[in-house]
C-alpha cells in the first residue's frame, strides 16, 4: 500500500482507538476528549507509578497529572505496577525494559497545619539523574492545583517548553436562553461563572496580568465594552459611545486597549485607557476595520478590513496610520491572532463556504490550514504558543477544540449542555 | 517544615552516584485568593408603557422589522413605505427615540458580522433622517451574529436573520430599551 492511504487509513483508525473521555467531577461537568490525528507523533514515553501517602488524596492528584500529562499530546504513559515514592531507589534498568525515559514519583503527606504536602522527583531514565523536584503544599481542596504544577515542572524540563496546565481559560455558554461568562482551569474543570446574562456576551479577552477580562455585553440592548475585575466581580464600562462598542484588544503592558466604535459611521479601531479616558482613533479606511490585536512586543496592531473590497488582514503601526495587507489568498480572511512569540498568525480563513483554521509564519507569509472543520471561530494561542483553541461546530453544538500549532494534535472540549464559544486563554499564573 | 529539612539531606544520600536534587518549596497560589471568581447578574430590563399606535398588533407601526438580501445592506422597495411610516411617526412625536438593532446571518467572524449588522441599522437610520427624524432620536447598533430569530442552519433560517429592528422608547425612558 502507498505510504500515503496506509496514513490516511490510520487517520481513521487512530480516533477510533485512541478516543476516551475523562469524565470530570467539577461543577461544570466538563469532558475533555482527545484525538490525536496523524502517525508517529513523537511522545516521550513516561512512566508514573502510584504515590505514596494517602490512596484516595494520591489517587486524586495521580488522576489529574496523568491526564495532563497526556492529553498534552507530548507524552505517553507507561504502566508501572509497583509504587514508589520520591526516596525510593530507582530501578532504572527496569524502567528501560518497560520502554520508558522518564519517571514521575511522589507522595502525599499532611502537614501539622491539615495542609498536604506533595513531594515528588522528575528523573531521567537513560541519563539516570534525577532532574527535579518539589514539595508543594495545599489545601486538600486544591490537589488540582498541585498536580498542574507537578505537570507543568515536568513538561518543561522533558520538552524544553513552559507547560500551560496552571493556565485558565474563559468562554460564552448560551443555554436555556442565558448566557454565561466563565472561567476555567486550562483542562476546563473548575469552571465558575463571571456573569450571567440574558443577552449575548461577546469577545471576551484577558489582561496581561490576568486579573481582569474585558468583553462586549448586549445587556442594555446595545453592544457596550466592559472590564471586569474577576476575584471582586467588580466592572466599569470601558465604552459605551453612541452606535456600536466591540472588539477590545489589551496593550501588552495592559494600560491601553484597542476598540472598535461606530461612533463615527462605519466600524473603525480607536485606542482608549484601561480607565476609559484619552479615546484617540488609529483607523481610518472606507471600509470596515475590526478585530485589532497587538503584536506581542506592543509595535504592530493587526486588525481584519474590507477596505479592498472583501475582509482581509491587515497590520498598522500601533500608533496608528498607514497599514499594510497581509492576507492574500482567498476572498475572507479574518480573526488575526499572533502567537506569543510573535513569529505565527492564526486566522480563520473561508474556503469552499467553509470557515477554518489556518496558521501563517509571518516572516515567509507560509500558510498551514490545520483543520478541516466547516465553522472554526476565534482562535486563541496558549501562552507558550504551542496550542490554539478555536469554537467550533460539531453535531450542531459549539463546541471547543484545541489544535497544536503543527496540527498533529486535536482535542476536543465539550461543556455541560448548551452552546460554547468565544474562548480566550489567559497568561502563565502570577 | 523542619521535618522537611531533615529530610531533603538523607534523600541526597540515596541518589546513586550524582549531585542531590533538593526538593524545592513552593505554596501552592490559594485559589480562594487571587484565582477566585465572584459571579455577577446583569439586571434584566422590563417593557414598559408605549401608545397603543406602536404596540396595537393592527397598527403599521407594530411592524418592526425590516428584511434584506444575502451581501446587501440597502433597503428593499418592499420595506420602503413601513420605513416611512416610522419616519412620520418620529416626526410627530419628538419625545420618542428609537434604537435600530442590526442583525445578519450565523455565517463568518461575529465581530465582522457585528460590522455588517451595523450597515444595515445605519441604512434604516439614514432614511428615517432623510425623511425628518432627527439625529439624536435615533441610535443604530448591531447585534451581529449574536440573536438570531430562527436557530436553523439553512437559506429559510438565514433570510429571517438578515434584518434590521426598530425599538421605541419614549422620553420618560418608557418603552423597549
Amino acid at each position: 500500500m502507498p505510504i500515503g492511504l496506509i496514513i490516511d487509513t490510520m487517520k481513521k483508525l487512530i480516533p477510533a482507538l485512541a478516543l476516551f473521555s475523562l469524565l470530570a467531577g467539577g461543577s461544570a461537568h466538563a469532558q475533555l476528549t482527545i484525538e490525536i490525528a496523524g502517525t508517529g507523533a513523537n511522545r516521550i514515553p513516561i512512566a508514573v507509578p502510584d504515590f505514596g501517602g494517602d490512596p484516595a488524596n494520591a489517587r486524586a492528584l495521580l488522576g489529574v497529572l496523568r491526564s495532563d500529562l497526556e492529553t498534552s499530546g507530548q507524552f505517553k504513559l507507561v504502566t508501572s505496577e509497583a509504587p514508589m515514592t520520591e526516596s525510593s531507589t530507582v530501578d532504572y534498568s527496569g524502567f528501560k525494559d518497560k520502554g520508558a525515559d522518564a519517571v514521575v514519583a511522589g507522595s502525599l503527606a499532611t502537614s501539622a497545619q491539615g495542609r498536604l504536602e506533595a513531594r515528588y522527583r522528575l528523573y531521567d531514565v537513560n541519563k539516570r539523574v534525577a532532574l527535579s523536584g518539589a514539595a508543594y503544599l495545599t489545601a486538600p481542596t486544591h490537589l488540582r492545583a498541585a498536580a498542574h504544577r507537578i505537570a507543568d515542572d515536568v513538561h518543561e524540563k522533558l520538552t524544553g517548553e513552559k507547560g500551560v496546565f496552571s493556565t485558565r481559560i474563559a468562554y460564552v455558554t448560551k443555554s436555556n436562553g442565558r448566557y454565561q461568562l466563565q472561567i476555567a482551569d486550562a483542562d476546563g474543570q473548575n469552571a465558575q461563572a463571571a456573569l450571567v446574562s440574558r443577552e449575548p456576551i461577546m469577545s471576551p479577552t484577558w489582561s496581561p496580568d490576568g486579573g481582569r477580562i474585558a468583553y462586549v455585553s448586549f445587556e442594555n440592548k446595545k453592544p457596550i465594552i466592559y472590564i471586569h475585575s474577576l476575584a471582586s466581580g467588580q466592572r466599569h464600562t470601558l465604552a459605551n459611545f453612541k452606535g456600536s462598542n466591540s472588539a477590545p484588544a489589551w496593550s501588552p503592558d495592559g494600560r491601553r486597549l484597542a476598540i472598535v466604535l461606530t461612533k463615527d459611521g462605519r466600524s473603525q479601531i480607536y485606542l482608549i485607557n484601561a480607565d476609559g479616558s484619552g479615546l484617540q482613533r488609529l483607523s481610518s479606511s472606507s471600509g470596515i476595520d475590526t478585530e485589532p490585536r497587538f503584536s506581542p512586543d506592543g509595535g504592530h496592531i493587526y486588525f481584519t478590513s474590507d477596505r479592498g473590497g472583501s475582509p482581509q488582514i491587515y497590520r498598522m503601526s500601533a500608533s496608528g496610520g498607514d497599514a499594510q495587507r497581509i492576507s492574500f489568498e482567498g476572498s475572507y480572511n479574518v480573526t488575526p491572532r499572533p502567537s506569543p512569540d510573535g513569529k505565527s498568525l492564526a486566522f480563520i480563513s473561508r474556503r469552499d463556504g467553509h470557515f477554518q483554521l489556518a496558521v501563517m509564519d509571518i516572516a515567509n507569509r507560509q500558510i498551514q490550514v490545520l483543520t478541516d472543520s466547516r465553522k472554526d471561530e476565534s482562535p486563541t494561542f496558549a501562552p507558550n504558543g504551542r496550542m490554539i483553541l478555536i469554537a467550533t461546530e460539531i453535531g450542531g453544538r459549539g463546541v471547543l477544540s484545541s489544535v497544536s500549532i503543527d496540527g498533529k494534535i486535536k482535542q476536543r472540549l465539550s461543556i455541560g449542555s448548551g452552546d460554547v464559544r468565544e474562548p480566550t486563554w489567559g497568561p502563565y499564573a502570577h | 517544615m523542619k521535618k522537611l529539612l531533615l529530610i531533603a539531606p538523607l534523600l541526597a544520600l540515596l541518589l546513586t552516584g550524582c549531585p542531590s536534587t533538593p526538593i524545592k518549596e513552593a505554596p501552592v497560589e490559594d485559589r480562594q485568593g487571587s484565582q477566585a471568581v465572584t459571579t455577577v447578574v446583569a439586571g434584566d430590563q422590563k417593557v414598559t408603557g408605549l401608545p397603543l399606535d406602536l404596540t396595537d398588533p393592527k397598527s403599521t407601526l407594530y411592524k418592526r422589522v425590516v428584511y434584506f438580501d444575502l451581501d446587501k445592506y440597502d433597503i428593499k422597495d418592499e420595506y420602503k413605505d413601513l420605513v416611512a411610516a416610522h419616519a412620520k411617526f418620529l416626526v410627530s412625536h419628538r419625545d420618542f427615540k428609537m434604537l435600530i438593532q442590526g442583525h445578519t446571518d450565523e455565517r463568518g467572524s461575529r465581530e465582522y458580522n457585528l460590522s455588517l449588522g451595523q450597515k444595515r441599522a445605519e441604512a434604516v437610520k439614514r432614511n428615517l433622517i432623510l425623511l425628518g427624524a432627527k439625529e439624536d432620536q435615533v441610535e443604530a447598533v448591531s447585534f451581529g451574529k449574536e440573536k438570531p430569530a430562527a436557530e436553523g442552519h439553512d437559506e429559510a433560517a438565514w433570510a429571517q436573520n438578515r434584518r434590521a429592528q426598530m425599538l421605541y422608547k419614549g422620553v420618560t425612558g418608557s418603552g423597549e430599551f
